[in-house]
């Protein structure tokens, strides 16, 4: 599903910050993504969920070589990809049920379908009683679950999440991986980018480990 | 539930000044277009008046006013003309009352040397051949003319019609001046919440997803311009009417007709705050497309 071939990427004329990256990820696998700060993992995500190209070697997803695909066919191929960001990134004059919703009002569903999904998801993810709610009234813990909502509302073929559990406490980062694990067990694939190898360990996913810049781990069950 | 636009566009302050602008072109565009309106409707008006009438002179024959018997025969001759309705020669009372802002009100013009004026007044609908009229009266009377209408008053259709095209290109100069100023805004817009579209690009919105919120936004603004500056010419003009009926204004009054802009003026102008909404609309969402595509 993802394969990425001697992948390098550098941000304009500054050092290579991903070098020589070998990488398949199967569909419906679930990977942890691992490393020191610094080592690229922010990077490789970014490629993964298409803000960046690979500045040289190749990089298929989703069935389409990333270096051609035209600019008007990528929005296709992006709403195939949930995203966590590690700021969230959730619009501030928005309130947590449209920016759950924006992604599928982007695509064009009913405000009717809109109202069931994404009321049915803010449950899920616990924020019933939060839906009018606007981001900076949330909690650190509740924006995330809104950032996750938002990410998976649209049944992405996969889901990148960049420290999802670096706001919340042990508890919380248990039962948000918990949900990413749901959303994998209904086949989509998912890559979390983590520090916290209490977590890894407890989930026992396949890991991926970076430093400066190589992949230096691949190992464990997807 | 209310639906939000991802793009806080109306909070953001780019198009707070979009609509004053607007109402002003929109008042300047219904002032040009209604001073267009007015000068054609009031040299048409001006025209059908004229169209009836055609005066003839007959100059004076060896330093004396023409004889009584040729002026007889002129007038016959022209009363022979198909279209002819009446004819009459200018007795000697209205000459010298045309003569009296030169001469005073002791001469007798039979005295002096002044040609005879004949008026004609043509039927209904008919036209008159004047140049047949001119050779009949040359026999007749030599030196004789018939007032040619056409000369002068075609110039003044010309300019008249000169100051149509003048006021429809200032209508579309205000077209363009509305355009540069949606292109501003929403490159303001653009650059304010590029980190958003960044953003909504990673979701998965098209082009065309970021450029409804713009067009929409500056359609709206545009609308609103075009409203104030609709209420801006109605008060506007009709405060000016007002004072120059009433002689507030000195020297107004012979503006009167034209500040009563007349009614196949309204629908045109009732329309500009559409079209201002659509010039905003389309300006903007072009914008936003070219903007975009240039995007990596």
């Amino acid at each position: 599903m993802i394969r990425l071939e001697s992948v390098a990427m550098r941000y304009g004329q500054g050092p290579e910050v991903l070098r020589g990256i070998d990488l398949e990820l199967p569909s419906g696998s679930f990977h942890f993504l691992t490393g020191p700060s610094g080592a690229g993992k922010s990077t490789l995500l970014r490629l993964l969920y298409l803000e960046a190209r690979p500045t040289a070697g190749r990089m298929t997803m989703l069935g389409r070589d990333i270096a051609t695909v035209p600019r008007r066919e990528r929005p296709a191929l992006r709403r195939r990809i949930g995203v966590v960001f590690q700021d969230f990134r959730l619009i501030e004059h928005l309130s947590a049920f449209d920016n759950v919703a924006l992604p599928i009002r982007m695509a064009g569903e009913s405000e009717i379908k809109v109202r069931e999904y994404v009321t049915d998801l803010l449950k899920w993810v616990g924020l019933a009683d939060h839906m009018q709610a606007r981001p900076s009234t949330l909690s650190g813990g509740q924006q995330q679950r809104v950032a996750i909502a938002r990410a998976v509302i649209g049944q992405p073929n996969l889901l990148v999440a960049d420290e999802p559990t670096g706001n919340v406490d042990d508890a919380l980062a248990v039962r948000l991986i918990g949900l990413f694990d749901e959303l994998h067990r209904l086949g989509t694939t998912v890559v979390i980018a983590t520090h916290n190898e209490a977590l890894i360990e407890r989930f026992g996913h396949a890991v991926l480990a970076l430093d400066e810049g190589r992949l230096t781990r691949h190992e464990g069950r997807a | 539930m209310a639906r939000g636009s991802p793009l806080p566009l109306a909070a953001d302050g780019s198009g707070r000044f979009l609509p004053w602008l607007i109402a002003l072109m929109v008042f300047l565009a219904a002032a040009a277009t209604g001073g267009a309106f007015a000068i054609g409707g009031a040299l048409e008006r001006w025209d059908a008046g004229l169209q009836g009438t055609v005066t003839v002179q007959l100059p004076p024959q060896a330093d004396a006013r023409p004889a009584p018997d040729l002026v007889a025969a002129a007038l016959a001759a022209i009363r022979q003309m198909p279209g002819v309705a009446q004819a009459a020669a200018l007795d000697d009372a209205a000459t010298a009352k045309l003569l009296e802002p030169w001469l005073g009100t002791q001469v007798d013009p039979s005295l002096l040397p002044a040609p005879v004026l004949i008026d004609i007044r043509v039927a209904d609908g008919a036209a008159l051949d004047r140049a047949g009229l001119q050779t009949r009266l040359a026999a007749i009377a030599p030196g004789a003319t018939v007032e040619q209408r056409g000369a002068w008053l075609d110039r003044i259709f010309y300019v008249a019609h000169l100051i149509e095209i003048g006021a429809g290109a200032v209508v579309l100069l205000i077209g363009l001046v509305a355009m540069t100023a949606v292109v501003f805004t929403t490159r303001t817009g653009l650059a304010l919440h590029a980190g958003l579209i960044d953003l909504l690009h990673l979701m998965g919105a098209t082009d065309a997803f970021v450029a409804r919120q713009f067009q929409w936004h500056a359609f709206w603004l545009a609308l609103k311009g075009g409203g104030i500056g609709l209420v801006m010419t109605v008060v506007g003009f009709g405060g000016l009417r007002l004072a120059a009926e009433q002689g507030a204004l000195p020297g107004a009054g012979d503006l009167v007709p034209i500040l009563r802009l007349p009614l196949e003026a309204w629908p045109v102008i009732l329309v500009l705050p559409l079209a201002m909404g659509l010039v905003g609309l389309v300006t903007a969402r072009i914008t936003v497309l070219r903007t975009l595509a240039r995007m990596p």
